[in-house]
């Protein structure tokens, strides 16, 4: 019975961290129609920053809490202007040529966040500070540690603020009218480029928020993890529908169950990979166009 | 006749001159291995360009195919047909088993599209990845060695010609003009009777059999093949390879080919600046030329004389 607590915590505690890489990548997508592979690298960044930002942060002072909420602030700050700063320099002169374009130029922005950072400081893996403190306790005869905890609320409470704010702002309901339709929503006076800087900032801050609980679980990290985290990512928005925020949050549960329940399942626990492909496929093969996807009418 | 008799020629020169290359010492032993390494590549991007160019279908699944080549053809070389002999017969079947795995993954292009089925022949490949290093049968993540070094630039060459010689037949036949049609839009060319599944089909078994071989080449010519080999990066660089030296076209999926791989093979002194130089090159290509350096067009003499005519033709109004 403990056992399976724990586990469900693990589930959630995953489950709502790759529902929130993949919401980035979702949003990014309704918005410039854009499969961003640079979305890992993005994620693996901001990893870094969080890293050296609360090493310098423990010089001064013992308080986690403080320590997570400065690093986290700094972070977003910095990975969301290099998000806009990739989206002016990368994919803005290309707007109006093939998607095709735009898909392999996020490849080329992809190398150089990843490259550029095994330049910088080498491939090492570093491991990461305490950011959030972990303090087990019991339910029961099950051990929960309370960062299990934070770590949910912390992205439950960004994917409200995310909703409210998509719902309930002037920029938020542009940010709908562009993903609903770009043309009509540049006859009603909206800027689709400022539209798209948004889309960007919000998807590196969910990466951003994304990679700091990451981090928590995990606490090692290395250059190459952009690659893995990308293809999750990618993974999950697909799975429940890519552009539905709705669907991202879905495809990330039915990800991390597959993680979780296949771990516990299968006999050799790398065998989780090819259960999740396999279902992936699967999935796509009987509903073409995600779980919560909306099917498309073709026309000439 | 004349024709004919001109591509008769043309092809023993080249088998000759391959055989020459390969026979005597005129040139080093690296510069043998680089050019091995282009004509391999160029046989996969020329494979991944059918579908990604020429159907204009976004498909990640060349590394999944490229490893079952390389593994099916390394297996029956280690274990059944040992003799050097063998080997174009045991690349032939690496070739023909991608195919037909290559058919597979075109089943599901009939009903899913777009983005939703670039992830599903990415989820393919990263299948076939992670199943390889599962499998200790076959070497799990360790991979196979030794595999015997059969690969020399003969093959290479003549391969190459063969896959060069497929792909041109292909698309200026039936199939590649409906490709072409179904590209600019899948729903008007089935209304005008293409057979949009038939095609599909022949292009993606074309396409997987010529990515096929150039794995069974790659792992013949390094002795040495592992899972990791066909993982996220080799996706990224087939990708590269196709689009900066332009879809739908041979001459731009040789060009692109061998200008990664010499980026990759002869910048190494630059170490890991190298991958940042050629990431902004894509970029910036992407930029300025959408469609690759060699985008929807051939290399032939006719096409350069065409380009001197349009300079004397500019040259001319300026002058006036």
């Amino acid at each position: 019975m403990s056992m399976y607590l724990q586990q469900l915590i693990n589930l959630i505690q995953l489950g709502s961290i790759y529902a929130l890489l993949a919401i980035g990548f979702s949003i990014v997508y309704g918005i410039a129609r854009l499969v961003n592979f640079a979305h890992g690298p993005i994620f693996m960044v901001s990893t870094y920053l969080i890293f050296y930002f609360a090493t310098f942060m423990y010089e001064f002072t013992a308080n986690s809490w403080l320590v997570y909420a400065c690093s986290l602030l700094f972070a977003v700050i910095l990975t969301a202007s290099l998000a806009v700063l990739i989206e002016k320099l990368a994919y803005r002169p290309l707007r109006g040529g093939p998607v095709v374009a735009l898909v392999v130029s996020s490849v080329g922005v992809g190398m150089i966040l990843e490259y550029g950072v095994l330049l910088l400081i080498g491939p090492v893996p570093k491991r990461m500070p305490v950011l959030i403190k972990d303090i087990p306790f019991m339910i029961g005869d099950a051990k929960i540690s309370l960062a299990s905890i934070v770590i949910i609320i912390v992205a439950i409470l960004s994917m409200v603020l995310l909703s409210l704010f998509i719902n309930h702002t002037r920029t938020g309901i542009a940010l709908r009218a562009v993903s609903q339709d770009p043309i009509a929503a540049s006859f009603m006076g909206i800027s689709r480029s400022f539209i798209i800087s948004v889309a960007f900032i919000l998807g590196a801050v969910m990466a951003t928020i994304g990679a700091s609980l990451y981090t928590t679980i995990y606490f090692t990290f290395a250059p190459y993890m952009g690659d893995r985290v990308n293809w999750y990512s990618f993974i999950a928005a697909v799975l429940g529908g890519i552009g539905n925020i709705k669907g991202a949050v879905l495809g990330g549960f039915v990800l991390a169950t597959l993680n979780v329940v296949g771990a516990m399942v299968l006999p050799v626990s790398t065998y989780k990979d090819v259960l999740v492909f396999a279902v992936l496929i699967l999935v796509l093969l009987i509903k073409p166009t995600g779980l919560l996807g909306k099917k498309v009418i073709e026309k000439v | 006749m004349k024709q004919t008799g001109k591509k008769v020629l043309l092809l023993c020169f080249w088998l000759l001159l391959l055989f020459v290359m390969q026979q005597t010492q005129i040139m080093s032993n690296t510069l043998k291995l680089i050019l091995q390494y282009i004509a391999i590549y160029s046989i996969m991007v020329l494979g991944i360009n059918i579908i990604n160019g020429y159907l204009g279908i976004f498909s990640l699944a060349h590394a999944g195919i490229m490893a079952i080549g390389g593994y099916t053809s390394s297996l029956i070389s280690m274990y059944l047909l040992k003799a050097p002999f063998f080997f174009p017969i045991n690349l032939l079947l690496g070739g023909i088993v991608g195919m037909i795995f290559g058919l597979i993954v075109a089943l599901p292009s009939f009903t899913v599209k777009g983005d939703y089925l670039a992830i599903i022949t990415l989820g393919f490949s990263l299948l076939v990845q992670s199943l390889l290093q599962n499998i200790d049968a076959v070497g799990a993540s360790r991979g196979l060695r030794p595999i015997p070094k059969n690969t020399n630039i003969f093959w290479v060459g003549f391969t190459l010609l063969l896959a060069i010689i497929l792909v041109k037949r292909f698309v200026n036949s039936k199939y590649g003009r409906s490709l072409l049609a179904i590209r600019n839009d899948p729903v008007a060319a089935e209304l005008v009777s293409v057979d949009v599944k038939h095609a599909k089909l022949v292009a993606f078994g074309l396409s997987s059999f010529l990515i096929a071989l150039s794995g069974g080449l790659i792992c013949h010519l390094l002795s040495y093949t592992n899972p990791g080999a066909y993982g996220y990066s080799l996706i990224i660089e087939g990708l590269i390879m196709v689009y900066l030296g332009g879809v739908g076209s041979i001459t731009g999926s040789i060009l692109g080919a061998t200008i990664w791989q010499i980026l990759v093979e002869t910048l190494r002194f630059i170490g890991m600046w190298r991958w940042i130089l050629g990431a902004i090159i894509l970029i910036s290509l992407m930029i300025f030329k959408p469609t690759g350096l060699f985008g929807n067009k051939e290399f032939s003499l006719q096409w350069l004389r065409q380009i001197m005519r349009n300079r004397k033709e500019k040259r001319a109004i300026h002058d006036e």
